[in-house]
């Protein structure tokens, strides 16, 4: 019995068409963005979801076109932080920050559902996530911008999955806060991220000064070899974050 | 994926999708040769798998529409939505229509209207501006 391969008529669905199409989508939609950042971090509560809103604002204010991609599904938080509202994605916030959001579509308070088979769920889930964020990238007007900021959830899922919906690794601005234990976890994400091919563009130490103790940021910076780029008090002014925006 | 007749050793031809409404998936492919008609008939996790990475079974007919996939898979939540106003909903284009309905939601929650109708979307798009929505 031939083999699929051997059957040279094409494949009528044409599923890899369609994928492909897909990715050119997102490419396209995307051609117009000066810069692509991820902002992640291996550990979660660090503040990746701040850190990406104010960064995003100071950016503004210096005069950049500026959007975020909240690709925290599940704990959608970037359009609450921006203040971000309107009827037609991308939602405009503070300083005029353009965002995306499943924050945007979930009823206040509702969590990440999705329609289908309830059992086996999680066989999936995880494309149905991945589709989502797909079509934040690929569907949304965002017009020229001179840098898209892609709020990333804890763990490495999707930042995996956006490698392959962006054709090559974004570059990476890692979140951490100054304890041993957010350094341990926060090094298993910059060691995938190094590994996938990212660029390292620095670390921001948040929630320094108070009871939180640690060096996470510069033992960090000294394994990887990237500058510790701010540290972020509990309580920072508009300048703390205007200075990082200078930095990057 | 393709099927192959194994007496004729002819490929399939796909002749049909159907979407039965149980969240199955049935697809019929033809062999050109003898005429034999086979159908492939998916269950509900393996059709939602291929909806969830956007494509279609058979090639798409028609190009994908902005927010295809979240607009027709995620539950956004809320209050409970009458036929009329689904249907008015659904004249909304669909780029939009995430973020239109979860005004309408957020509208309809903070004044404990349990269900939406199409005189409480209008009440709502004078109060909130949305004309035309």
């Amino acid at each position: 019995m031939r083999t699929y391969h051997q059957l040279t008529d094409p494949d009528r669905s044409g599923l890899a068409a369609q994928i492909g199409a897909q990715r050119r989508r997102v490419a396209e939609r995307l051609a117009g963005v000066g810069r692509i950042l991820a902002v992640m971090s291996g550990k979660g509560g660090v503040g990746k979801s701040y850190v990406t809103a104010h960064l995003g604002r100071a950016l503004a204010r210096g005069g950049k076109a500026v959007g975020v991609v909240d690709a925290d599904l599940n704990g959608p938080t970037i359009p609450a932080l921006l203040q971000a509202s309107g009827t037609t994605p991308p939602a405009v916030g503070l300083d005029g920050v353009k965002c995306i959001s499943m924050g945007l579509l979930l009823a206040d308070g509702a969590p990440l559902a999705f329609k289908g088979p309830s059992a086996e769920s999680f066989v999936w889930r995880g494309a149905m996530e991945a589709a989502a964020l797909r079509e934040f990238l690929g569907d949304v007007e965002w017009g020229t911008l001179d840098v898209l900021l892609l709020d990333l959830p804890p763990g490495m899922q999707r930042y995996l999955e956006l490698c392959d919906l962006l054709g090559a690794p974004p570059a990476v601005l890692t979140v951490t806060i100054p304890t041993p234990e957010s350094r341990d976890a926060v090094r298993r994400a910059m060691r995938a991220a190094v590994d996938r091919g990212s660029e390292l563009l620095g670390i921001v130490e948040n929630m320094v000064g108070g009871e939180l103790q640690g060096s996470a940021a510069a033992d960090l910076s000294r394994e990887f070899g990237t500058p510790v780029l701010a540290r972020i008090p509990w309580h920072p002014t508009p300048d703390t974050w205007n200075q990082l925006a200078t930095r990057l | 994926m393709k099927f192959l007749c194994v007496e004729c050793d002819q490929q399939m031809a796909f002749t049909e999708r159907a979407l039965p409404g149980d969240g199955t998936l049935a697809a019929t492919f033809k062999c050109p040769k003898c005429g034999r008609v086979v159908a492939m008939l998916a269950n509900p996790m393996e059709t939602q798998l291929v909806s969830s990475l956007g494509v279609e079974i058979g090639g798409r007919t028609v190009p994908a529409e902005a927010f295809e996939t979240v607009g027709a898979n995620v539950v956004t939540g809320g209050p409970a939505w009458s036929a009329d106003a689904q249907e008015r909903l659904r004249r909304v284009p669909s780029f939009v229509r995430g973020m239109v309905k979860k005004i309408y939601a957020d509208y309809a929650k903070e004044r404990g209207i349990r269900e939406i109708t199409p005189a409480i979307m209008d009440t709502a798009r004078a109060e909130l501006g949305l004309e035309g929505m």
